[in-house]
């Protein structure tokens, strides 16, 4: 097009006008829902048979949101004759959501796999002491545990990979 | 009809009353409409969103919900406000919008009063509303308020002048300032001797077509000439102090005013009323409809313009006032005048 | 104020406390002003106090601190894992680019090095952070002057690369996925084709920016000749990244540094302006997204094939010394210096961050100018307040 004095104003008058006239993006929450990607921060979940009481995510949370309380029990030996064994049994096992900074290192510290990341997002509440979420309903939340996606060509599990 | 309430519906002032209220109840319903297609919709469009779409099917009642929400809030005066001042300003600016309903035509006879200087009468009156906002600005007793109000009634008086100048080439076409004159020459106008559609003053005053709604535009403080309620800047320039329903008669008399100059553009430009072929007690039927799809016509070239521009700075648009759109006006009314004698 | 007279700096002070209030009652010499703290113009809670007379800024003042987190403070706590997190949080529209420094000063007292796949997906990551960042100024400025639709084009368009971050680390603004000796996780299966089809979106992005809002006239007009800044004055001052390139000091640390990350095994431009002025800020910043997104597609076109992370114990504990790392964030230079006593974490961290010298400019800056063109500098500037306050 040749320049005109005021060209650029009808180009802009054009960008809208096309806009106009194209299909819409937006997603109407929360009649209409987009899927989160797989490995989405949205809910950490406990996975209750796996943890040992160790306190690593407790301990390495930024935020100290992580409320772990647990016990000594005797667990009956492995053989026969054997002496019982001396387990940690959990007893509380609590993570403020409202403190969360949702950074992820609880997950990743632990060495027994017992956090997982869920990408569900929606469990806002009324009352903030509701954002408290105890070990049961943490349990809950693996239901919402997706696999790992599927890697890219060329690409290299990451050490210790999550089954 | 009149015999059933014992009235004279023929009366003055009983064709006086129903017309004042039919067009007390225009004013809401224009802005409602304009406000709906136009702001809420059109706009969410160009911006690549669905704008509201919960209140009412697709939204359209988000507008009567804003209403009664306005409504409903707490009538708040600033503490060294003029209280009296403060109150009266929105109802000034209501006004002159009123004002500008009386002489635009929907019909052969629908009009509230044929002026014969109906035209420049609106005009007048549109440019009352720079009382209203210098009274707003004053009496807000706030810094941001005072600083809009002072820009908003500069501005205003720049472009009063085009705005009239525009259409004194169309009055020179038409031989008449008188709105109903001017659909009737542009009705039984003819272009080069067809005079299938008439002649819509919009091909040869094209010129002032584009200087009548670049005028419009900043009558209307929308952007490229909003800098009195430039939002990112002073917030809301002298709206800023108003809450609850006299922010609603601000609303109301900006998109009023919108809707009185698409319909007066639409009326010295694009014919009216008039559609070809329709004449007599249709046309008063019809004339409405047609009015309203013109003034759709010209309120979307106007809204398109406000969301794509940023804003002008103050001494810019006054120079582009001044120094550009007054000379190119005059010159077109020069040239209007020349080619009506010579082509006669 | 490096350059006063004594009688200067004393009127200076005097000035400055005696318009310390908060709002000023009607002076006919000269009326003060507070834009901000909360104000739509400021890009957060900036507060600036002028002095105006009638339209013209006489005198000007920055007062930051209002978003102030204490986030060195922070890092003397906290451990370097955790501090990696909370930096995603200083300049929040560029993520990633926080991290990037730290860790790499934190790899450089351990003398451990990332592997080469991890030095290209770090880059890509910079520099997709650099798009999320620079794509919301090129709509927020229009904002700022009056036109409201391109920032809802750029916040439409930076979806894509939100959405392309939250697939592969899992947080769309927060991603801490950096890690000393590379970064946490692969990529998800198809990402690569996704980016690719992304930045040609973001190049069309940038196309529609010009012709909406660039090459607008009355844009234009508004921003050329708007704040000026000598390419000397911008040195003084400390100004960095686009703002200094604006103003055609040629200076781009991605180009000028060695850094185990992949911008040496790509070609790109560095842009300069000689004009100085806003318009020139917001043509460079264009020219750069522009730019970012071609050093994507390069990235993903020889992407080598590896290992993600190097050895690193699992408890790191980063050997005793001082190391100073600087990158070319979107919004300017920014570095930490950290200094370790061998603990597991820093013992004193000091960031520097670019929008602190970037809005030191503003009381030399704004001398003179219309109140309107205040905010066209101040959008032109473009700071973020978390990196300002930190």
């Amino acid at each position: 097009m040749p320049d005109f004095p005021g060209k650029g104003l009808f180009k802009g008058l054009g960008v809208t006008f096309k806009t106009m006239l194209e299909p819409n993006v937006t997603v109407q929450y929360p009649h209409e829902k987009e899927a989160p990607p797989t490995r989405a921060r949205g809910v950490i979940a406990l996975k209750e048979e796996n943890c040992t009481v160790c306190m690593l995510c407790a301990r390495s949370c930024p935020d100290w949101c992580i409320y772990i309380e647990g016990h000594k029990d005797k667990a009956p030996p492995r053989r026969e004759g054997g002496k019982p064994r001396t387990v940690q049994k959990l007893d509380r096992f609590d993570i403020d959501y409202s403190l969360c900074m949702y950074c992820g290192i609880c997950v990743e510290v632990c060495p027994f796999d017992a956090l997982f990341w869920s990408p569900e997002y929606e469990y806002s509440e009324v009352r903030i002491a509701d954002l408290l979420h105890d070990k049961d309903r943490l349990g809950e939340w693996m239901k919402t545990v997706p696999e790992p996606p599927p890697l890219e060509v060329g690409a290299t599990p990451a050490k210790g990979a999550k089954k | 009809m009149g015999h059933l309430l014992a009235l004279d519906l023929t009366a003055y002032w009983a064709t006086t009353t129903i017309k004042v209220l039919v067009v007390l109840g225009l004013i809401p319903a224009g802005a409602l409409i304009l406000g709906y297609v136009f702001l809420l919709k059109m706009m969410s469009f160009m911006q690549s969103r669905l704008g509201p779409m919960e209140a009412g099917p697709y939204g359209t009642l988000q507008l009567v919900a804003d209403g009664v929400k306005f409504l409903q809030k707490e009538d708040i005066f600033p503490d060294r406000a003029d209280r009296r001042v403060f109150a009266l300003a929105p109802v000034v600016v209501l006004m002159s919008t009123f004002l500008l309903y009386m002489v635009i035509p929907a019909g052969p006879r629908l009009i509230v009063e044929d002026l014969d200087t109906g035209v420049i009468f609106a005009l007048a009156v549109s440019s009352l509303s720079v009382i209203g906002v210098l009274m707003a600005g004053w009496a807000s007793a706030n810094k941001y308020a005072l600083i809009g109000a002072l820009r908003a009634a500069g501005q205003l008086i720049a472009y009063e002048l085009p705005l009239v100048l525009a259409v004194v080439g169309v009055a020179i076409q038409a031989g008449t300032f008188s709105l109903q004159g001017i659909v009737h020459a542009q009705a039984e106008g003819s272009i080069f001797g067809i005079g299938a559609i008439g002649n819509p003053f919009i091909l040869t005053q094209f010129v002032g077509f584009v200087l009548f709604l670049a005028a419009a535009q900043a009558e209307l403080s929308q952007t490229p000439f909003d800098m009195p309620v430039a939002e990112s800047e002073l917030v809301a320039g002298y709206m800023t102090e108003y809450t609850g329903f006299r922010f609603l008669f601000f609303f109301m008399g900006e998109f009023g005013t919108a809707f009185a100059l698409s319909a007066i553009g639409a009326t010295l430009f694009l014919g009216g009323w008039y559609l070809p072929g329709v004449h007599g007690t249709l046309a008063d039927v019809v004339g409405p409809l047609v009015l309203g799809a013109k003034i759709m016509m010209v309120a979307f070239l106007i809204f398109w313009v406000r969301f794509s521009y940023p804003r002008f700075r103050e001494d810019q648009l006054q120079a582009i006032a001044w120094k550009f759109l007054i000379p190119i006006s005059l010159v077109n009314i020069l040239v209007t005048g020349v080619l009506k004698v010579v082509v006669k | 104020m490096t350059t006063t007279t004594d009688w200067k700096q004393s009127a200076y002070v005097a000035a400055q406390a005696a318009d310390a209030r908060v709002n000023v009652e009607l002076e006919t010499e000269g009326m003060t002003l507070n834009l901000g703290p909360q104000h739509p113009a400021t890009h957060g809670t900036l507060r600036i106090v002028v002095r105006l007379d009638g339209e013209q800024v006489v005198w000007a003042e920055p007062v930051c601190g209002y978003m102030h987190r204490g986030y060195e403070k922070l890092t003397e706590v906290r451990t370097y894992p955790q501090v990696t997190t909370l930096v995603n949080r200083i300049d929040w529209l560029g993520h990633f680019c926080n991290e990037v420094p730290f860790i790499l000063a934190a790899e450089k007292l351990m003398g451990v090095e990332a592997p080469p796949r991890a030095q290209w997906l770090r880059t890509i990551f910079f520099e997709m952070a650099r798009i999320a960042n620079i794509s919301l100024f090129l709509g927020d400025m229009g904002v700022q002057l009056g036109a409201i639709t391109p920032v809802f084009y750029a916040f439409r368009d930076r979806e894509y690369v939100l959405n392309l971050m939250e697939s592969v680390t899992g947080g769309r603004f927060h991603p801490n996925f950096d890690r000393i000796g590379g970064i946490k996780d692969d990529l998800p299966k198809g990402w690569i084709d996704e980016t690719k089809g992304v930045m040609k979106r973001v190049r069309d992005f940038c196309d529609e920016m010009e012709d909406l809002l660039m090459g607008n006239e009355i844009f234009q007009q508004r921003t050329r000749g708007v704040g000026v800044i000598p390419p000397a004055v911008a040195a003084d001052y400390g100004l960095s990244g686009a703002n200094a390139r604006a103003s055609g000091i040629d200076w781009d640390l991605r180009r000028d540094e060695d850094y185990p990350l992949a911008w040496k095994e790509v070609d790109f431009k560095v842009w300069t302006h000689p004009d100085g002025d806003s318009f020139a800020r917001y043509w460079v910043r264009l020219q750069e997204t522009r730019e970012a997104a071609s050093i994507i597609e390069q990235l993903l076109d020889g992407l080598p094939s590896g290992a993600i992370q190097a050895k690193v114990p699992r408890i790191i504990k980063v050997p005793a010394g001082e190391a100073w790392v600087h990158t070319e964030n979107p919004l300017g230079e920014m570095g930490y210096y950290v200094v370790s006593k061998g603990g597991l974490g820093p013992f004193r961290c000091k960031i520097r961050t670019p929008s602190f010298n970037n809005i030191s400019i503003l009381p030399w800056l704004l001398r003179g100018v219309f109140v309107p063109d205040v905010i066209t500098i101040l959008a032109s500037l473009y700071f973020i307040l978390g990196d300002i306050d930190r």
